[in-house]
């Protein structure tokens, strides 16, 4: 028998996943930006699992919220990177410092 | 209920492998493809649950427009992704550390939300209006409790849009464009201009 326990394990790992991927990826803004979107896919599971289990239909609408705003996320600052390596013609976010000012 | 547990088991174990590739691939590309399988998994987990209609729009939104996009601009940055993977081998040691105590922290927490939480007493999966489907549920929430979140939630895409073109929009000097204003006041006597001109001579301009 699947239980709520079986989802929020998946959703923690998948979570933890995605935290060690900014870990591990410093200087790739690309692949932060895609555990960022692994990070809220964990939210939108626990979200989703706990609205179905307790027979309640908010829970969905808000990831569906979540869902909108990630998508929004994405865009910007996919937009940010493109202008940032236009400028530097390099994605490396250590040097992204200099942009202060 | 065993075909059930085989199929969680499987869409499971592939969003976390596909997950652990996403941030482990060499190739960013590679890494876009692994988040797709990721998102694919994850929308059968949603259908499992009996969450059709957000696993359908996590299919649209996220296979059809955000990944994507990731797809987009990795091949367009001309970058050497190599050198971007230096301190991969460095951080490793205190990100597991970090991220293992952070799993089991979390599996606690949820098996202790699980079993004593507000669904301990959930009777399992089941939709909240009995004889709706889960779309028709959704709606009838949205359009009507939600209502003014549904509109700010449409804000913040308009809004995104707007900032992902100001920032990427930009105008370069030496092109020549259309200026519509400048051909809508142009008339005869600012566009034309009569001369006469003398057999043979010619004329200069």
């Amino acid at each position: 028998m699947i239980g709520l326990t079986h989802y929020l394990t998946v959703a923690a790992i998948l979570f933890t996943i995605g935290v060690l991927g900014i870990f591990v990826n410093r200087k790739n803004v690309i692949v932060i930006l895609m555990s960022i979107e692994l990070i809220l896919l964990a939210v939108n599971i626990n979200l989703v699992a706990f609205s179905v289990f307790l027979h309640q239909v908010a829970g969905q609408v808000f990831a569906l919220f979540v869902l909108t705003v990630a998508a929004a996320e994405a865009a910007v600052g996919l937009a940010i990177l493109v202008t940032f390596f236009r400028w530097r013609g390099d994605i490396a976010v250590d040097d992204a410092s200099v942009m202060r000012g | 209920m065993v075909l059930q547990a085989i199929a969680f088991y499987l869409l499971a174990a592939t969003t976390l492998v596909a997950g652990v590739a996403v941030i482990s691939a060499r190739n960013p590309v590679h890494s876009v493809l692994f988040l797709i399988t990721t998102f694919f998994s994850a929308a059968g987990l949603f259908v499992l649950l009996g969450a059709e209609f957000l696993a359908m729009i996590l299919v649209v939104v996220y296979v059809g427009a955000i990944a994507v996009l990731f797809l987009f601009v990795v091949m367009m940055l001309d970058v050497d992704f190599t050198a971007l993977r230096q301190g991969f081998a460095r951080y490793l040691p205190i990100g597991a550390i970090v991220a293992g105590i952070l799993t089991v922290e979390m599996v606690i927490v949820a098996g202790s939300v699980a079993a004593n939480g507000a669904a301990k007493a959930s009777t399992g999966p089941a939709p909240a209006r009995p004889g709706f489907s889960n779309a028709a549920d959704i709606g009838a929430v949205l359009y009507t409790d939600y209502v003014y979140l549904f509109q700010a939630a449409g804000m913040v895409l308009l809004v995104a849009m707007i900032g992902a073109i100001v920032l990427t929009l930009k105008h370069r000097a030496g092109i020549r464009r259309q200026n519509v204003g400048d051909q809508v006041a142009r008339d005869t006597k600012s566009g034309m201009v009569m001369v006469s001109i003398k057999p043979g001579e010619g004329i200069e301009l």
